[in-house]
């Protein structure tokens, strides 16, 4: 991979250039610190950081960007006739993509030369076959179109690699050089180096927004491809999930929001009344002994990996359950309602588990912000301990308790692996606890994993499932914020 | 007191009982107080009996992975069969496949059991499938690294097929394999009068801490440690980027960022950012990193990059609360004595603050390292069965696993060996975890100070 070797002699040379301007600036004063602006250091960092940012920040640029305006100029020379009926400009772009990466390969390989790669004829030669040979698969004969973007594609693709390479080179030589002409004795170099550091905090805060676009982004436009194959209509309203990847698949929401709100339900009814009556007992009774023991321990729960609780879900409660509810005359009830492990109840139970720390340690803190006077008061009243919980801190409390729960909720929807191992793949509208059902989470696992296909709605409707699974958590976790918020400003 | 103030009628009546003895209505109340107190420890015992619960299950279910049956054998090198033309070159021998090692095998079985006076019944092909699938490969590795022994007879000890194992740990029973087409009873009596003569035994197995995965035909020769590399490596990922980067956001936000809009939006966008389900992250890297920036699948570089967006929230508000906690008279002196706002922070705030901020990195590193779902997504399940000094050259872009990836791939096997194995790897998994949180509750207790 040469651009590691590009960013390594970058590093090296920026290195170069902070011993150069250093001794520079030393030469400059005589070899007298006393005489110069700043301290020597700063001369150093200067001509080493002209030297490296710029061109760096280049090089991520144009890595980032490249992909995209070669995708555009290649899908341009490619005329709108030639593209088939039953396909998109979008699908015939990521054939020729594929079918580059190939010749890449084949290249690199040794099976074949630069040159092979540059005649080579679609209407003569079988390039499926030629490219199997160095295990490349391609789902159909290769078109002569398409071999024809795809070599155009490796040429713009190599030329960029080449610009990119010498703009970079030039950039970093030239900054090097720049900031040593400037290097000398009167040179404010502190301020300028302060400056330099504060722009790249600023670039470091700013990649938290980058990332929340990046993420919208990446579904929104998987999203809107995944729209444009198959009726909005049907993912939102339809009530079928049937994926079938011979096409004619029937893709609804509706049956995996249902699994993921009846199993978060569930979680939450394990979660919340063991977790708020943790908190109350915590914050209101247990002496400072008991609540230095047990918060901690309570809270290693959180700290456990999901897959160890898929794993226990998978092996332990859902054999328990079936043990209770299931095996016919074997079982212990002697029913037979339980068929498998994977079940709604199984899932529901684990994540309610994994959650109880997070409700209790959340409510532990609300719990604890209700001031103290009201306490008094109550008590003063002649209200047992309980009542004055009851009536008084739990009602004051209510409101960021609610956030509490609202966050644990949010948490359970976007929970994947107990759900992946835990609560099975079917996807049904049901009330039965006993049965497995599926969710958002796993769905999009069982889309993604695997030998995928970006062109076709099963493997898009991932990324739809993505967002509304975003959409959803997000908003929560705003109402939830929104109202601890306006609850601490309360007593504040 | 006022005319009007409530006197009851006929109050004394009413009121007739002794502070002493309690009326009926002060019992209710006393014991609606005692129900509360003890619904409050109930639900502590629930939560900690849950987690008693998983502590016991992981440990009972998985300490049997660390060890593993094994059977020692003098095998006999034959030259006529490794090297026909006996000039010992390598690849000569290379030629000769695992399967031209499994007759030696079977020799070398026929010929123990011959020594040890065992009689049996069974037919030499049943008896030598006792012996794991893999040991015609150790051979054949063994004579390969040492064409010189061809022709000894060198002594063995191979790993016996999972069935066997099972029925040393107790998870395979002769009323359980009734239906099992791949061991039979006959075959357990061979087994049992192996064990009395110490010819099988179990033993620490190493090899499931430093080894690689096996194929599912093969539970009783996977291991973890492949994965742990490909966890390493990803982790150096995660603490090279998400360290520096949390903590000059978190200079930025705390030190210098003006009251703006900018700065709220950053500031929603972190919390955010901290509570978006793991998922999103790993569609985000399946879009970003695999689809449009072509980087190789598997690869432990796209799994770091991922895994550090995703901790990048937690590094950067614990950063933010150790910054916020040392104090400003540290800054106001040193801008007093003439440094600039920069060489304030960094001279004074920043190391003061380092003990707390290397807790937090800790600790998202810890979460990062238990997380499943985003590696689902970039494919980092690749099945690498080289074994360790392979696998560590090939760096960040070659395709690996992860330990939490590679628990997942085992508990999918649905195979009780591979069930057991799951277990043992949950055991590493939570020692690396346990190891880490203790280091960061030492660096917090030993460094942390309190102005």
């Amino acid at each position: 991979m040469p651009t590691i070797w590009l960013v390594v002699s970058l590093f090296v040379l920026s290195a170069i250039g902070y011993f150069v301007g250093r001794n520079r600036a030393l030469q400059s004063a005589g070899g007298d610190t006393r005489d110069l602006h700043s301290l020597p250091i700063y001369y150093g960092m200067n001509v080493a950081l002209t030297a490296l940012i710029p061109a760096l920040s280049v090089l991520v640029i144009w890595v980032l960007a490249q992909p995209m305006i070669i995708d555009t100029q290649v899908s341009r020379t490619i005329p709108a006739e030639l593209i088939p009926e039953s396909s998109t400009r979008g699908l015939v772009m990521s054939d020729v993509r594929r079918v580059a990466e190939g010749l890449d390969l084949a290249v690199s390989l040794g099976g074949m030369t630069e040159a092979d790669s540059q005649a080579i004829n679609a209407e003569t030669t079988d390039v499926r076959a030629r490219l199997g040979e160095y295990g490349v698969a391609l789902g159909s004969d290769v078109r002569p179109e398409v071999l024809k973007a795809a070599q155009t594609y490796r040429n713009l693709t190599a030329t960029a690699s080449l610009a990119m390479n010498l703009v970079v080179a030039v950039l970093a030589i030239g900054g090097l050089a720049f900031a040593y002409s400037k290097t000398h004795k009167d040179f404010r170099a502190r301020n300028v180096v302060e400056r330099g550091v504060l722009a790249l905090l600023i670039f470091a805060a700013s990649l938290a927004i980058l990332t929340t676009v990046g993420i919208v982004f990446s579904m929104l436009f998987e999203t809107l491809n995944f729209f444009s194959l198959h009726d909005w209509k049907d993912f939102f309203l339809g009530t079928t999930w049937a994926p079938n990847f011979r096409g004619d698949s029937e893709l609804s929401i509706l049956p995996l929001l249902w699994g993921t709100l009846y199993i978060s339900f569930i979680a939450l009814l394990v979660a919340v009344p063991v977790g708020l009556f943790a908190a109350v007992y915590l914050s209101e009774y247990a002496s400072g002994a008991t609540r230095a023991f047990a918060k901690p321990l309570l809270e290693i729960l959180a700290g456990i990996p999901t897959i160890v609780y898929g794993l226990f879900a998978l092996l332990t409660v859902g054999p328990m359950l079936v043990r209770v509810f299931g095996r016919g005359d074997n079982g212990l009830l002697g029913v037979e309602w339980m068929a498998g492990a994977t079940s709604v109840l199984t899932a529901g139970i684990v994540m309610g588990i994994m959650l109880i720390p997070f409700v209790s340690s959340l409510s532990d803190d609300i719990i604890n912000a209700v001031p103290q006077s009201m306490r008094d008061g109550s008590l003063g009243l002649g209200a047992t301990k309980s009542e004055t919980v009851r009536q008084v801190v739990l009602p004051a409390a209510l409101p960021g308790i609610v956030g509490a729960v609202l966050l644990a909720a949010s948490r359970a929807i976007g929970e994947t692996m107990i759900v992946v191992m835990g609560a099975g793949a079917i996807a049904k509208f049901s009330l039965n606890p006993l049965e497995s059902m599926t969710t958002i989470t796993t769905r999009i696992v069982s889309q993604l994993t695997g030998d995928t296909d970006f062109a076709s709605p099963e493997t898009l409707v991932a990324f739809a499932l993505g967002l509304t699974l975003f959409v959803l958590t997000l908003g929560l976790n705003v109402l939830a914020l929104l109202i601890v918020r306006k609850y601490r400003e309360q007593y504040e | 007191m006022s005319d009007i103030s409530q006197t009851p009628e006929n109050g004394s009546s009413k009121h007739a009982g002794s502070l002493l003895t309690p009326n009926p209505r002060t019992i209710k109340r006393n014991n609606a107080e005692k129900r509360f107190q003890v619904y409050g420890i109930a639900a502590i015992a629930v939560g900690l009996l849950m987690l008693v619960v998983l502590v016991t299950t992981i440990l009972g279910k998985g300490v049997g992975a660390y060890s593993q049956t094994f059977i020692t054998l003098d095998v006999e090198l034959l030259e006529k069969k490794l090297d026909k033309k006996g000039t010992r070159n390598i690849d000569d021998i290379k030629k000769v496949t695992t399967f031209g090692y499994s007759p030696l095998i079977k020799n070398a079985f026929k010929t123990k059991v011959a020594e040890l006076g065992i009689e049996t019944d069974l037919k030499l092909k049943k008896q030598a499938a006792l012996l794991s699938k893999s040991a015609a490969g150790q051979l054949r590795n063994y004579v390969i690294a040492n064409p010189d022994m061809i022709g000894e007879t060198v002594t063995f000890r191979f790993l016996t097929n999972s069935r066997v194992d099972g029925y040393m740990k107790g998870r395979v029973s002769r009323d359980s394999i009734a239906n099992d087409k791949s061991v039979s009873s006959e075959q357990l009596d061979l087994v049992d009068e192996l064990v009395a003569k110490g010819t099988i035994k179990k033993t620490f197995n190493i090899d499931f801490i430093l080894g690689a995965d096996a194929s599912d035909q093969r539970p009783e020769a996977a291991g973890m440690g492949v994965s742990m590399l490909g966890s390493l490596s990803m982790m150096f990922v995660v603490l090279g980027l998400a360290l520096p980067i949390g903590v000059a956001a978190s200079i930025y936000l705390e030190e210098f960022a003006p009251q703006n809009w900018l700065t709220d939006i950053i500031e929603v966008n972190i919390s955010n950012l901290a509570a978006v389900p793991s998922i999103v992250f790993g569609i985000l890297g399946l879009a970003v990193f695999i689809n449009y920036m072509h980087l190789p699948t598997s690869a432990p570089l796209v799994g770091g990059l991922v895994l550090t967006l995703m901790t990048l929230p937690t590094i950067i508000i614990s950063t933010r609360a150790s910054l916020k906690s040392v104090p400003p008279s540290i800054r106001d002196a040193a801008l007093g004595v003439g440094a600039s706002k920069m060489q304030a922070v960094f001279h004074h705030v920043l190391p003061l603050a380092a003990p707390g901020i290397l807790t937090g990195t800790i600790i998202g590193l810890a979460q990062a390292l238990g997380e499943t779902a985003p590696l689902l997504l970039i494919g980092m399940v690749g099945f690498i069965a080289s074994n360790a000094p392979d696998s560590v050259a090939s760096g960040l872009l070659d395709p690996n696993s992860a330990m939490p990836a590679q628990i997942y791939e085992w508990a999918k096997r649905a195979d009780p060996a591979f069930y057991e194995r799951a277990w043992g790897g949950i055991i590493i998994l939570l020692v690396f975890l346990v190891t880490m949180n203790t280091v960061a509750v030492i660096l917090r207790r030993r460094f942390e100070r309190r102005w």
